[in-house]
């Protein structure tokens, strides 16, 4: 039969091609914000160690699978004059063998991984700091992310809440309570750990700590609806002073000082807004539906980590939501020009 | 070595006799309606199926435009969430499923010696319940949009709350209507292999295919049932107002993922196990070798099943279930990489030492063999739970599952659709078009499905219809739209073109001359003694098997030798290949009494079963109940009476 060479030279160029994509990814990790093997945290760290174990092995069945295939295809490739071959039925032996074989590499991945598994879900760690873990509850909405940090109260005695922006300390475990209150989303920021579900009626864990300041990316990792895909957020660790700055700043309420930003604190209520927004220090912004704004005008992004928090954007965010991201629960209320000004002062003061 | 064969029968060839003039008309669109054969049934099934493929992969493409760059605007978000929530039922459910029973029905009966299958009108209800209940689901298009819940169809996204159009209520209505279908075939199968094997065929004679259906059968009936529950649960939950999985009522939506698991993994092995049969056929047949570890093959397919009703919870690694529930998952999903290893093992060990032929089976086959242990190896990593909590929901998993079921189960169906083309059809494909098309898909798939574990690694979540351009998913050499979803793109495009070259030469095939040989590639199992295709009756005479691969075996016996004899010289085409020894003791003179009166039948005096109507008229009644459930519950009372009627009409109608 023809083609037998040239078969084999195709898989052996697909090989080639899989070992120059292999070193794209060894070597391709440097700006990928989602990456899951650059771990920041003692958790991540821990998932990265059996993942190195694991890659290498699996490389290792890959070559040797993958090879003795080639080999054995152009070993007994037919070639004419062939005569038929010897017609063996098995060998007891070698079955026992490559029955042993695979299941004594399993043995070498399986118990690091369920020793793992205990490290990572039974308990959280002491904390680095001595301090007790900081506790957060999070809460998956359609498509955004709220933050409750019962730790820092308001002066109404409510939790110091924010949305899609989780700000950490460093050094200090960090013990995150996951719920939702509606359908089930996944909270994934990848170089702090792996995911785990935000389920309505079960309370899942993630704890960890933070190694280093700095800003890392997450995403919803289970479809929830039609803007799954945009339910993206940020977790921006801080070093304990900073933290502590922050959590200061946050439990105060921010005012509107300039004329336009009192004007959009009017707006905020003519417009509606408030019936879904919560603002500290604005009587009638009193909503839950939405993400809770009281220092909006101190986060980076907008709309679930989709936007950069510019004026222009809020601008666009507000005069139609729905293009943005359509589908949203925010409709659009058609805002006028004026006040889509004022709303943008308004928020942007609140820092 | 010596070779050790069956006693030859010193009778004539075990084959149909090639005049079957008297047999009655057989022609027309009304004969396809109201058939009962099983070999059209599979023809209905396999043509079926593959317009569903045909859809699935158009929805695949649109998947793929919109995915090439950052901030795609193909299709709109919801439009996006239809096409892979339909894109996966349809795969799987319409494609694969089907696609894999079109070969159990034309195949197998004709594998074991048989006539047909044992219930040869529940075998064409079930095709009709398939076909109904395929385009039942596709019919949402026309009403609400498609369903767009995801394959998965979790709860509590599924449920009234937030899905409150009848997308989702054709999706589970219709997946209820197709597991019936399943049920009904899968019972056959069973029954068929279990009682209607030619004689001296023993189950560790049977042919591997016929081993991987009727272990198939086994876990459809096993499995079905769970997502029945799961899915009159959610029936219920969404038409009559229970709370089985709406959690702000006290509902608990990991009851769902629980039920769909322990349907949805062996559902994995009911996608994946008749593949692997067809390629376990290929194999020996152009290494010219048996295939090697016959016993171990078996019993690893035995074990999979067995062990894959054990594994469901590694679906939901990341849903809190504790360190406990984990580890043991984790144990037991490696656990089944041991018996799938000893297969893979096994192919090789059959190649090992053959004279292997690169026909185009025969590339889809090792295509699948080398494939599937890359799925099988990020399978094994997804066992390891705190990667699995990287991995889970993000495009490393849709990488694996596709090398599992497109490099896995395509590949094989391709295979066994490429192997088995001249017995069905009568005629042979294009050996070169065959070729250049698995390598377009072949080439197209890794293009595909390879980067993907890239974009896995890189986080990239699945089921996403956008990504920005500051992810870390596209920009090289500073151009935004240029990244691993755009190379993607391209090999999906190239998997289209394999699939175009395919079509066209199973269309160049069909117009062509019906000349194919009853036996084109030197096989070793039944069907192949017969004429392509073979007639409706299949065997004039109930073939008589003394060994496994019993034609192969019959092909080879030497022809002088005596009935006494306990050993003898093998040749083949005047070459002495070997020495013989028969293992089997000599048939009884009632045994030669038998076997001479049974060739002087008569074909044309054969007795066939009569065609019924009642089969189709029953399967749409309870696509009418299905329908009703949306339409208004009249129409479900007057769907289940003319049902009833059906039924009845079927119970009294003569078999002929």
């Amino acid at each position: 039969m023809p083609f037998p060479r040239a078969s084999g030279i195709g898989r052996k160029l697909v090989l080639l091609g899989l070992g120059v994509a292999l070193l794209a990814l060894l070597s391709g990790c440097a700006n990928v914000p989602h990456s899951t093997v650059m771990p920041k945290t003692d958790a991540a760290r821990k998932i990265q160690d059996l993942y190195v174990l694991v890659f290498w092995l699996a490389a290792f069945v890959f070559v040797g699978t993958q090879g003795g295939l080639l080999y054995v295809l152009w070993r007994y490739r037919a070639r004419p004059g062939h005569e038929l071959p010897e017609q063996t039925h098995g060998n007891t032996t070698l079955e026992i063998g490559w029955t042993i074989a695979p299941a004594v590499i399993l043995v070498f991945m399986a118990v690091p991984t369920i020793q793992t598994i205990f490290a990572l879900e039974s308990a959280p760690p002491p904390s680095p700091d001595g301090n007790p873990p900081l506790v957060i509850e999070v809460i998956g909405k359609q498509w955004w992310w709220e933050f409750k940090y019962p730790e820092s109260r308001l002066a109404s005695g409510q939790p110091l809440t924010t949305a899609n922006e989780l700000v950490i300390p460093t050094g200090r475990t960090v013990y995150l309570s996951i719920s939702s209150d509606n359908v089930i989303h996944s909270f994934w920021v990848q170089q702090l750990t792996g995911k785990i579900d935000a389920m309505p009626n079960h309370e899942t864990r993630l704890w960890f700590t933070a190694e280093e300041p700095g800003q890392y990316f997450g995403q919803c990792a289970e479809y929830c609806g039609i803007q799954h895909a945009q339910m993206r957020m940020n977790v921006i660790a801080m070093t304990p002073t900073d933290y502590q700055a922050w959590v200061a700043r946050s439990t105060k309420p921010a005012e509107a000082v300039t004329d336009i930003a009192k004007e959009g604190q009017e707006a905020f209520g003519t417009n509606g807004c408030a019936g879904c927004h919560a603002i500290e220090g604005n009587p009638t912004a009193v909503g839950k539906t939405g993400p809770d704004l009281s220092h909006f005008g101190s986060r980076t992004t907008l709309a679930a980590g989709i936007l950069q928090n510019t004026p222009e954007n809020l601008a666009a965010w507000i005069e139609n939501p729905q293009t943005i991201k359509p589908g949203n629960i925010m409709q659009n209320l058609h805002v006028r020009p004026r006040d889509v000004e004022a709303l943008v002062a308004y928020l942007h003061s609140l820092k | 070595m010596a070779v050790t064969l069956p006693r030859p029968a010193p009778a004539a060839p075990v084959q149909a006799a090639p005049e079957y003039g008297a047999l009655p008309a057989y022609r027309g669109i009304v004969s396809w309606l109201t058939t009962i054969d099983h070999k059209r049934i599979g023809i209905l099934y396999g043509s079926t199926a593959f317009i569903f493929f045909l859809l699935g992969g158009i929805e695949a493409l649109m998947i793929r435009m919109q995915l090439a760059t950052p901030n795609g605007t193909f299709v709109s978000p919801d439009a996006y969430n239809q096409l892979f929530t339909m894109h996966g039922t349809t795969m799987i459910f319409l494609f694969v499923m089907p696609m894999s029973v079109a070969f159990f029905n034309y195949i197998v009966p004709l594998q074991i010696g048989a006539p047909d299958v044992a219930f040869p009108r529940l075998n064409a209800f079930s095709y009709w319940t398939f076909l109904f209940g395929g385009i039942f689901i596709n019919l949402s298009y026309f009403v609400d949009g498609m369903p767009d819940g995801g394959w998965f169809g979790y709860a509590p996204l599924s449920s009234i709350q937030y899905s409150p159009s009848h997308r989702l209520d054709f999706w589970m209505l219709g997946l209820q209507i197709l597991g019936v279908a399943s049920l009904a075939g899968a019972f056959n199968f069973m029954v068929t292999i279990i009682n209607l094997r030619a004689p001296g065929m023993s189950l560790m004679r049977m042919p591997i295919f016929t081993w991987n259906t009727l272990i198939t059968s086994f876990l459809l009936v096993f499995a079905f049932p769970a997502i029945t529950v799961a899915l009159l649960l959610l029936m219920f939950d969404r038409m009559f107002g229970t709370n089985f999985y709406y959690a702000p009522n006290g509902g608990d939506p990991l009851l769902w993922q629980h039920l769909f698991w322990i349907f949805g993994h062996p559902e994995v092995y009911i996608l994946i196990l008749p593949a692997m049969g067809m390629v376990s056929e290929i194999l020996p047949v152009f290494s010219r070798k048996p295939l090697f570890g016959y016993p171990f093959v078996v019993y690893a397919t035995v074990a999979i099943g067995f062990i894959g009703f054990g594994v469901w919870s590694h679906h939901m690694f990341t849903t809190g279930l504790g360190p406990i529930a984990n580890s043991f998952f984790a144990a037991s999903t490696m656990l089944i990489a041991v018996p799938t290893g000893v297969k893979i093992f096994n192919w090789m060990g059959t190649m090992w030492g053959g004279s292997i032929r690169f026909t185009t089976p025969m590339l889809y086959a090792i295509g699948f063999v080398s494939m599937f242990t890359i799925g099988g190896l990020s399978g094994v990593m997804h066992a390891v739970v705190p990667i699995d909590m990287h991995h889970q929901d993000s495009y490393f998993v849709v990488a694996h599952f596709h090398y599992v079921l497109f490099g896995g189960a395509f590949f094989g169906l391709m295979g066994g659709l490429s192997f088995w083309w001249p017995k069905v059809t009568g005629t042979m494909l294009d050996e070169k078009l065959g070729k250049i098309a698995f390598w377009f898909t072949f080439t197209g798939f890794n293009l595909t499905f390879g980067p993907m574990h890239f974009l896995g690694v890189d986080g990239m979540p699945r089921r996403v219809y956008t990504y920005g351009i500051n992810q870390g998913w596209t920009g090289w050499f500073g151009l935004n739209w240029l990244g691993w979803n755009f190379v993607i793109t391209i090999g999906a495009i190239t998997i289209m073109i394999g699939t175009l070259i395919f079509m066209y030469t199973a269309f160049k095939a069909l117009r062509g001359p019906k000349d194919a040989p009853n036996d084109p590639w030197d096989a070793a199992t039944l069907e192949w003694s017969l004429p392509s295709p073979p007639p409706v009756y299949n065997f004039a005479v109930a073939p008589v098997v003394r060994s496994r691969d019993a034609y192969w075996a019959w092909k080879r016996r030497p022809q002088a030798v005596e009935a006494g004899d306990t050993e003898a010289t093998l040749t083949v085409a005047g070459h002495t290949v070997g020495h013989v020894e028969f293992e089997e003791e000599q048939p009884s003179e009632e045994y030669f009494a038998q076997e001479r009166n049974a060739y002087h039948i008569n074909p044309s005096s054969m007795h066939m079963p009569n065609p019924s109507f009642f089969p189709i008229i029953a399967a749409f009644g309870l696509t009418l109940m299905g329908a009703g459930m949306i339409f208004g519950y009249a129409l479900t009372v007057a769907g289940f009476l003319y049902l009833i009627v059906a039924i009845g009409g079927w119970a009294l109608e003569s078999t002929g």
